[in-house]
């Protein structure tokens, strides 16, 4: 029961970046993006490369960082993948969503989110196989933080769950502190109004990609830390997220970022219960809990 | 000469079938907007519905009701709109995103519950036991099958004709209405929430009458028919096709049903050996590629929408102009 809580916890930190991102651009663009999750497997995928690349450079940076399977390598190729994956986000945007935009058909967006997954995924699967694969194939060990009742937490988690939390105070910082962050929250108010006080519009949605495509960058890498990396991350994480943004209410950022870890406390309680084999359909579950119960989510307001 | 023969009528049945659940979705999306993201699950339903009503008793799991075969179709189709009216009713007033949301969850969940509960669907074994209805009283598969071919051929035309007098009714016309403008229509005393409620279960009715004849067609079904590629594969029928347009609809499902066999025979056929475990992930990206492609150049469709005029003007245009 409680080691379901503590990694209830950690996968939350986990969602919590995603969904971020992923309201964010819910927010601003105004579609369900479906293709939001697989930015968590390119960034699993382009940290992967970048870590091989600089332990073939520089052997010396592939040392662990203390207990972490983590080393230092990865970490550069975290930050790396961040800006990647960001570049990436921007990439789609530009060749895709930009483009339905600008023709005023916000369904179509949707719709098209889906075929980009599907491509994604499958360039993907094609390009590094469809098998899974670690970062590291060290056998982690996990630290007993008490015997009874048997809780086991593995150094990589409470590593993730620390950055997450980093991420999201520096995240939240640049937008309650800075003039950029004033005209997101401008823009994400009324979008017309902002531009006439002289916020440029386009440069939001960019910032927006970047911010989101970071996020999820991190998110992916956590995750694939923690469990494996496969070409299917995209197509697991998606519920998990989209339940986060609903439950926090789609556009609200902090919501987003209790969304995710309420979505993983629930969703590994009910395993309490239920078979493991029916965890894909918690999500699923939570988002009809909350639509019944309270339909714009926690913090999100009623929008037409 | 037969094999292909044979070939053909299981090809046209499946294409035949795919373009039913087609036209569903042109209720749901070309004539109402709905986004529906969950098209398997209601196919599915409809393929788990009539095998489990129809089917004969198995060890295992429940079903085996062994009803007259109209009844099975007729539960199927009624299961695939009762979960169509659960998620519509709580997603339908809200914004549209919540319904592709929740419809996705739904195929995931119902794949997810149809692979895990052994007790209700064989699990991921899938569900045996059913016997085609009048098999008994044909001698070769072939006959059979080509009777099938007809009865699904009846099927499609009666959904035709059933899609092109309700769009053409008052109640096509307030659907074209709320995906237009919904304040407008809302100002004259309609209520959009429920007119996009009863198209969404209508479409989803329709969508489980094509998921029952393919279970019946296959007399089996399994986790694996109801995977989200299958709503994707609908979705790329309905683009290429046009939204809005239901023979159209129709054309779309035989052209991307047609190109994903042959794309699939081809890859089995002339890619290397080591290739073969990623002629799926190609063909996905094939698909992915021809919804984000019309999408971006012809987003209308090879066959548009005809767009009517519901009610002329006083001096109607004398039928010799016409």
């Amino acid at each position: 029961m409680i080691q379901h809580l503590v990694d209830g916890v950690l996968v939350g930190a986990i969602y919590a970046l995603g969904a971020i991102g992923l309201t964010m651009v819910m927010h601003m663009l105004r579609f369900a993006n479906f293709s939001h999750a697989e930015l968590l497997s390119v960034g699993a995928y382009v940290a992967l490369v970048f870590d091989k690349l600089f332990g073939a450079l520089a052997p010396v940076l592939t040392a662990k960082i203390g207990p972490l399977s983590m080393s230092f390598a990865l970490a550069l190729a975290v930050l790396v993948s961040m800006a990647v994956t960001a570049a990436t986000a921007v990439l789609i945007d530009k060749l895709v969503f930009k483009r339905i935009r600008e023709r005023g058909e916000e369904l179509s967006m949707v719709f098209a989110s889906f075929g980009v997954a599907l491509i994604v995924r499958n360039l993907i699967g094609l390009a590094f196989g469809l098998g899974t694969t670690l970062y590291n194939s060290d056998i982690a060990f996990a630290m007993v933080l008490s015997t009874d009742p048997l809780i086991l937490v593995r150094p990589d988690q409470i590593f993730t769950l620390s950055a997450a939390l980093v991420l999201m105070v520096v995240l939240h910082l640049v937008l309650s502190r800075t003039t950029f962050g004033y005209a997101l929250r401008a823009v994400a108010e009324n979008a017309s109004l902002a531009q006439v006080a002289g916020v440029n519009l386009r440069r939001i949605v960019i910032a927006v990609w970047v911010i989101g495509g970071a996020l999820a960058a991190a998110a992916g890498v956590f995750y694939a830390l923690t469990n494996q990396i496969t070409p299917m991350i995209g197509r697991d994480l998606l519920m998990p997220v989209f339940a986060a943004t609903i439950v926090g209410g789609i556009g609200s950022i902090y919501g987003a970022a209790l969304g995710g870890f309420l979505v993983g406390l629930a969703a590994n309680l009910a395993l309490v219960v239920l078979p493991s084999g029916y965890a894909p359909s918690m999500p699923f579950l939570i988002i009809l809990a909350v639509l019944t119960l309270r339909p714009h989510g926690l913090l999100g307001v009623a929008r037409a | 000469m037969i094999g292909l023969i044979s070939y053909l009528v299981f090809f046209t049945t499946v294409a035949t079938i795919l373009s039913i659940a087609v036209l569903g979705l042109n209720l749901q999306w070309g004539n109402t907007g709905l986004f529906n993201g969950g098209v398997a699950a209601f196919f599915g339903a409809g393929a788990y519905g009539t095998l489990i009503l129809g089917g004969t008793p198995q060890e295992g799991h429940i079903g085996g009701f062994a009803l007259p075969y109209p009844v099975a179709l007729a539960g199927g189709m009624a299961a695939a709109g009762l979960l169509a009216w659960l998620v519509g009713r709580l997603t339908l007033k809200l914004r549209h995103d919540y319904l592709a949301i929740a419809t996705f969850g739904v195929a995931v969940t119902f794949e997810n519950v149809m692979r895990n509960a052994e007790w209700l669907s064989g699990g991921a074994r899938g569900l045996r036991g059913f016997d085609r209805p009048l098999q008994e009283l044909f001698a070769s598969p072939l006959a059979y099958n080509a009777v099938f071919l007809g009865f699904v051929v009846v099927l499609l035309v009666a959904t035709y004709a059933f899609l092109q007098r309700l769009v053409a009714s008052p109640f096509g016309r307030l659907l074209r209405a709320i995906r237009e403008d919904e304040e407008a229509a809302q100002s004259l005393g309609k209520s959009p929430a429920r007119v996009r409620l009863i198209s969404f279960v209508t479409g989803s009715v329709i969508m489980g009458l094509a998921g029952g004849l393919y279970g019946t067609f296959y007399a089996f079904v399994s986790p694996q028919d109801v995977l989200p590629i299958l709503t994707f594969q609908i979705w790329a029928m309905l683009i290429v096709g046009g939204a809005g347009n239901n023979r159209g609809a129709i054309l779309g499902a035989f052209l991307i049903w047609g190109a994903w066999t042959a794309s699939g025979w081809a890859l089995s056929r002339y890619a290397p050996v080591e290739a073969q475990i990623y002629a799926g992930s190609i063909q996905y990206v094939l698909i992915g590629s021809v919804i984000v492609g019309m999408l971006l150049w012809r987003p209308q469709g090879l066959f548009p929408e005809r767009l009517v005029v519901s009610q002329r003007g006083r001096h109607p245009v004398p039928a010799a102009a016409e």
